[in-house]
Order: C-alpha cells, then structure tokens, then sequence
C-alpha cells in the first residue's frame, strides 16, 4: 500500500452507467475502509476539523473506523452531524475537510468523504439511529424548510430537548435533496429518505404540503400556533435566465425545472405522470454542480450534452470530481463560449442555440479572469432543448410576508453567521436564504449555528 | 391526505369538490390558486379556487379534464382523498387590497369564459360582501357547457349569460357582450377583470383595449412547484418576464404577451402540443406527455 495515496473508492463503469440512474460512487467496503483509515496520523492540533462546517470530529471518528468499531464512529459523527450519508457524497471535501488535510501537503488527503460515508451506509444496513434526548424543554420551535439548513436546525433543537415542527412546501421533505441534486450522485429512498427518519426518529415533526409566508406566516406561528421561535431555511429560489432572445421558446427549462421534474417528480422513471421534455441534443448553460447535474441527466435520458460555460475550464465552479465524472460519461465541454441567442422554429420550439466565442481578460471583482467576446466569432450549436443553469435568487415569498424581517440588496435574508438572529425578535435564518446559492454543508453549518444561537434566545427568555 | 367531501360533474368534463384543506382555507384570498396530486406518482396540477369557508376548514376547487393525470383526478369520489393539496398560492386579486369605499365607487366588470368562471365566483363574492355589486359576463360554449350560473347570480349586480351558439342567454362570444353593454346598453366599467381560455383573454383585452378599460387577467401556465422555484410558468409582461406562481396569476392584460404564453402552455398541456413533442422526441418518447400511457 502506498500511504501517500487513497484507497481507490469503486465506481459504476462510465460507459454503463451513462444509461441508468444508479449510483455513481459504490462506495468503500469494511476493508478498504479501515486501510484508508490508517493512513490518518491524527493530528493533535487537527485541520481538517476545522475544515468542516459543522465541525465533526474527525480524527476521532477516523480512528474508530481503524480499529473496526464502525457503530463508535457514527456515534462520533452524529454528535455533529444529522446528514452524514448526505455530506459524505456531496460535500466539497476538496475545499473543505480534505483540503486542510496534512497528509495532503505530500500526497493525497485521507479520504474524509468516502470514510464519512461509508460509516453512515454501515449504521443505516445495521439499523443503528441517533441517540434520543430524555431531556425535554417544554418549549415549541418552528423550522420552515426541510433542507439541509432547516432537517440540520431541527436535528439539534431536538437533540437539546425542544419540540420542533418543520413546514414543508412540497409534498416530500428534503428540499434540494430531493428536487436537487439526481438520484445517481445521492440515492433518494435508501439516503435521503433514511436520513430523515433518522431526524424524525429524534422527535422532530414534518409538516409537508404547507408553504411559509403563504399558507402560514412567521407571525402566525409565534402569535397562534405556541411557537417561541422560528428558523427560516426556505432555500435559494427563483431560476435566473439570461435575457437573451429566444429564451421563452419551447424547450427552454431552467436547471431547477429539469431537475425537480427528473428528480422530485421521478420524470426519470417511465411510470412517473410527470412529464419531461427528452431531447436529442442538450446545452445546458452554466459551470456549478447544478450545471453538472442537469447535464449527466440528460445524457441518462439519451441525449448528446453539451455544457457551455463562458470562462475556461479553471473557473469552473463544479467539483472537480463533478467535472472528472461528466467528462467521463461523455458530456462535450464548450468552454470559453457564451450563448447570444436561442434560434426557435416556426412553432416557437428550440432548434439551436447561437454562440459567441470568449477570451479571459482581466480579472474581475470575483477575483477571476473577467471572460470578453471574441469579435466576430459567432457559431451555432445545433440543439433542440436549452437548460439555463445560471444560479438563484431568494424567493421573496416569507421576507415579503414577514414585518421586520429585513433583506439585503440581493434580497437575501440579513442574519448574523454566528447565531442565525435576523433584525426581527425570535426569528433566525441560514443557508440558502441567507447567502444565496451555496453548498449543503454550509446551509448545515447555518442550520447549527442557528440551533445553538435558538437555544441561548430561549434559555435567556 | 385531504379527504374529499363533495365530489360533483357541473357539466361535461368540468367537475366541482370540497375538499378538507385547514391551512388553505384559513389562508386563502380571492385570486389565489392550490397545486394538487391525486396519488404518489401524480403530477402536480394548479387548480383554481372557486370557493372557500374558513369555519369548516374547506376549500372548494373546479377542475376540467385535458390529460391523463385531470381524468385521474375527476374519478375521485366523495370520501376519497387527494395525496396533497397545498395552497393557497400566488397573490390574492389586487382588488381585495383596496379599502370598500375606493372599491364602492368603481364600476367593477368581470368577464368569465367556460372553467374560468370557478376563479371569477370568489372575487365576486367577496365583493358582494364588501358591498359591491359587481356586473359579470359569463360565456359558453353552449347553455349545457353553462356552469355555476346560480350562484352567481346570488352574488352579481347584473349577470349577462352569452353562448356561442345562441342557445342560452345573448348570442355570441364575451367580446360581443362588452362591446354592446358599452357602446349600446350605456354601461361605464372603470376596470375589467378576465379569466378564461387564453385566447378569450386575448380578444377581451383587445377588445377593453379599444373601450379604454383596463383589464387584469388571471394566467395559467405550465408550473411545477408552484413557489417560484422552477421558472416554467414565466410569462412576458410589458418588457418584463414574470413568473405566474409568486408574481400573478393576475396581471395587467393590455400587457400580456398572449401569443408567446399560449405557445409556451403547448408543451405538455394541448394536445397539439404533446403530439409535437412526441413526433420530436421520436424513440426517446416514453409517454410521459399523459397522452398515451
């Protein structure tokens, strides 16, 4: 074994998995797993812990996956995480726990991620769940959004003895769990849905079907429904589109439609009533993982994917393995290319999409460099379906109904990043709604910070 | 689950239930709609509001059968229930965020097309109980296609019934209508409010257009979820491109790009429309349209 390099983790042949809507990553066996952790030299002064959002211990886990006592580690993780099967397939732990590695500094990090997962897939096959609080507090918090901010909140409250109720918009909790990211990168009824449970299992409520701000304010909720506070983690929103011509055509879908459609309403699935647009020849406009996600679903619903992206390839905001896995699969990559003008048929349907051809100047306000038009270099890629997959802005729909809740020029909610306060009394905020688009393990970082944060408003009061 | 406790046809292919729905009916204004799935594996379906009583804990809603997933629903029964039913959702109509007295001193005129007369029954209604008797158009097919007609008339000032064929009630289309009650009847309407089939919208606005009324309509585009996330309900408005489920369903008619909204509700909602899509898709075509399976 060469300790300067990871256990390689298997995965589903490109080729073959291309065609279907299994999981991508299989995952580390008992074996393997233990040999990775051994590479760990548990740091006394550990980095990577503080690499992680919601500060797991790590090295303690780490070592418990050593030694074989896989039940001890999830324990270990629990105490800071509800979502470890999540975290451990979609957290950027490049940037986060395994960028910070030492191992890192001359070879290749442990492998936080696929332990972390590994652990969690070993509790859920051997039916162990977080431990229950005896204590109870007697005192009622309202979550709105059941995503990784909002199941994160309510997972801790609970833990500290509160009687938590999510309020769920959609007909299934788990917000970009669920309409998000795609069943190949995190299986929905073994992961997401266990996972649930699990916060169920700690005594949290789920109310779905009823929309914050709509069918139930902020203000109804603390003056007549008992509750003492309220975390609001109702997500990033409303789709961007790019104001070019063309963009109202049929066959033009923003990335969260596609993607609700494929996953929360199962399209993928030729039983589904839900209806989806399989197109022959997809642009999926953007660079992030949303970008990723819409384009490796289409290519699972047959057809050839282009992702078109304005800046090189460096700039890419996806995950490096979210890049590696596309390219793989065959996703053609367009970079440095910017679309100009969607061309439509006679009856007002997709039939290409004009392009113009970008060269990076100089760097930007973002620190990355600015990409400009190349004159002249206009160019049709022919395509029959356009997936703008641009980013969000926050929905207006709780800030708009909530008196003293106050927003910023992005109209994102203004919250404090320590506790999640916002400007109104007994209201708290994070993830999404607070930064706009970000990731699922900052939105559980927020989700903490705001659980500990409701526990110091309430324990004063 | 939302139990079903009245289930009832109005006329060919348009049906009437109350359904159990707390949240909804506490919260529920005129104007606004309800997103529905009738099992696990449903579609969601925007439904409109046609009525509504806070003190039971029931809404009211009438749907129409296009596709598979509508005759799904219409072969519910009264002690069935829906899967979910979440709502209300969109804004409340613009007219019930004004005080009664600027409301009372309005000639208010609704104008209601074959279904479209289930969403214009409540704001006439809450008029009606905010002491403004507001004059309603309903269209037709023909006198059997007719729904709601006496209920509206408990709530109406004047209710002027019009088919197309001339078998009930005036003859001819709605636009007939606004054009006599105005230029022949010596009607005055300071504001004028839609709701029907997209191309009745279309023709009434250019109609009102000529008359100098303004005109709010109440759109109905493809949606998902209904909050605002999916961006497929987007409609161009003015210069602007709104999306129908946080920033409607009613908008400034006179302002509404007809033509483009009608194309874009083809894709999985007309018939034409799904054979297109099928004929596109060729052998990637799987049935979801609701068509063939």
């Amino acid at each position: 074994m060469d300790v300067l390099k990871k256990v390689p983790v298997s995965e589903q042949e490109a080729a073959v998995r291309a065609t279907n809507f299994e999981e991508v990553c299989l995952g580390y066996g008992k074996e393997e797993a233990m040999e990775e952790a051994s590479r760990c030299i548990n740091c006394k002064n550990a980095q990577c812990i503080k690499g992680c959002p919601v500060s797991i211990n790590i090295p303690a886990f780490v070592e418990q996956v050593k030694l074989g006592d896989i039940e001890k580690a999830y324990e270990i993780i629990s105490e800071s995480s509800a979502l470890p099967a999540v975290c451990g397939r979609v957290c950027p732990q490049e940037s986060q726990c395994e960028g910070k590695c030492i191992r890192g500094i001359k070879g290749e990090p442990i492998s936080i991620g696929k332990l972390e997962r590994y652990v969690a897939d070993w509790a859920r096959e051997n039916g162990i769940v977080p431990k229950v609080s005896a204590e109870k507090k007697g005192k009622k918090v309202a979550v709105i959004g059941s995503g990784p901010s909002g199941l994160t909140c309510a997972g801790d409250l609970a833990k500290m003895g509160y009687d938590v109720t999510i309020f769920e918009a959609l007909h299934e909790p788990g917000g970009v769990l669920v309409y998000g990211i795609p069943e190949f990168r995190l299986p929905k009824e073994s992961v997401v849905r266990t996972e649930i449970e699990n916060v169920k299992a700690l005594g949290v409520k789920i109310e779905t079907n009823c929309v914050g701000g709509k069918s139930v304010t902020v203000d109804e909720l603390l003056k007549n429904e008992g509750f003492e506070a309220v975390f609001i983690g109702s997500g990033a929103g409303l789709p961007k589109f790019m104001s070019i011509p063309g963009e109202q055509a049929n066959g033009v879908f923003s990335a969260n439609e596609y993607l609700t459609r494929s996953n929360l309403m199962k399209a993928f699935d030729e039983t589904a009533d839900t209806p989806l647009m399989r197109g022959k020849k997809v642009a999926v406009v953007g660079g992030g993982n949303v970008a990723m996600d819409a384009a490796r679903t289409a290519l699972r619903l047959g057809a050839e994917v282009h992702i078109v992206y304005r800046r090189s390839e460096e700039e890419l905001p996806a995950r490096v393995e979210e890049v590696h896995h596309a390219k793989e699969e065959g996703i053609v990559f367009d970079l440095l290319t910017n679309p100009v003008e969607i061309l439509e048929d006679e009856n007002n349907w997709v039939k290409g999409i004009r392009c113009i051809r970008m060269e990076l100047g100089e760097p930007d306000a973002s620190g990355r460099r600015r990409p400009v038009p190349v004159p002249g270099s206009e160019f049709v890629i022919d395509v029959d379906t356009v997936i703008m997959a641009l980013g969000t802005s926050p929905n207006p729909l709780i800030s708009a109904t909530t008196e003293g809740l106050t927003v910023d020029k992005r109209k994102c909610i203004i919250a404090d990043d320590e506790n999640g306060k916002t400007e109104k009394e007994g209201v708290f905020a994070g993830g999404d709604a607070v930064t706009g688009a970000a990731t699922v393990i900052l939105a559980m970082g927020a989700g903490k910070a705001a659980a500990k944060g409701i526990d110091e408003y309430l324990s004063g009061k | 689950m939302y139990k079903i406790l009245e289930a009832e046809e109005l006329t060919t292919n348009i049906y009437k239930m109350v359904v159990e729905a707390k949240r909804t009916a506490e919260a529920c204004m005129p104007g606004q709609f309800v997103i529905v799935r009738t099992d696990e594996n449903s579609e969601r379906i925007p439904l409109t509001i046609c009525d509504y009583d806070r003190e039971k804990g029931t809404v009211t809603i009438v749907l129409q059968t296009v596709g598979a997933s509508t005759y799904k629903m219409a072969n519910l029964k009264a002690g069935d229930s829906f899967h979910d039913f979440v709502g209300p959702l969109g804004r409340p109509s613009e007219l019930t965020a004004e005080s009664d007295e600027a409301l009372r001193s309005k000639k208010i005129l609704f104008v209601a097309g074959g279904v479209g007369t289930a969403p214009v029954y409540p704001q006439v209604k809450w008029l009606k109980e905010h002491g403004v008797d507001a004059d309603v158009i309903v269209g037709a097919k023909t006198k059997d296609l007719l729904i709601l007609e006496k209920e509206m008339e408990e709530v109406a000032g004047n209710l002027y019934v019009t088919t197309d064929d001339g078998s009930y009630g005036r003859s001819g289309m709605v636009t007939q209508t606004i054009k006599d009650l105005v230029t022949e009847e010596g009607k005055h309407y300071d504001i004028c409010v839609a709701i029907g089939p997209m191309i009745m919208m279309k023709f009434v606005c250019k109609m009102t257009e000529e008359l100098e009324i303004p005109t709010i309509v109440s759109l109905n585009p493809i949606m998902v979820d209904g909050t605002g996330m999916c961006g497929a309900c987007r409609v161009t408005v003015g210069d602007e491109v709104k999306f129908a489920c946080v920033d409607g369903p009613e908008f400034d008619g006179h302002k509404v790009h007809f033509d483009e909204a009608m194309k874009r509700q083809q894709i999985y909602k007309t018939e034409e429309g799904r054979a297109y899509l099928a004929a596109k898709e060729g052998d990637t075509h799987h049935g979801g349209c609701g068509n063939c399976n």
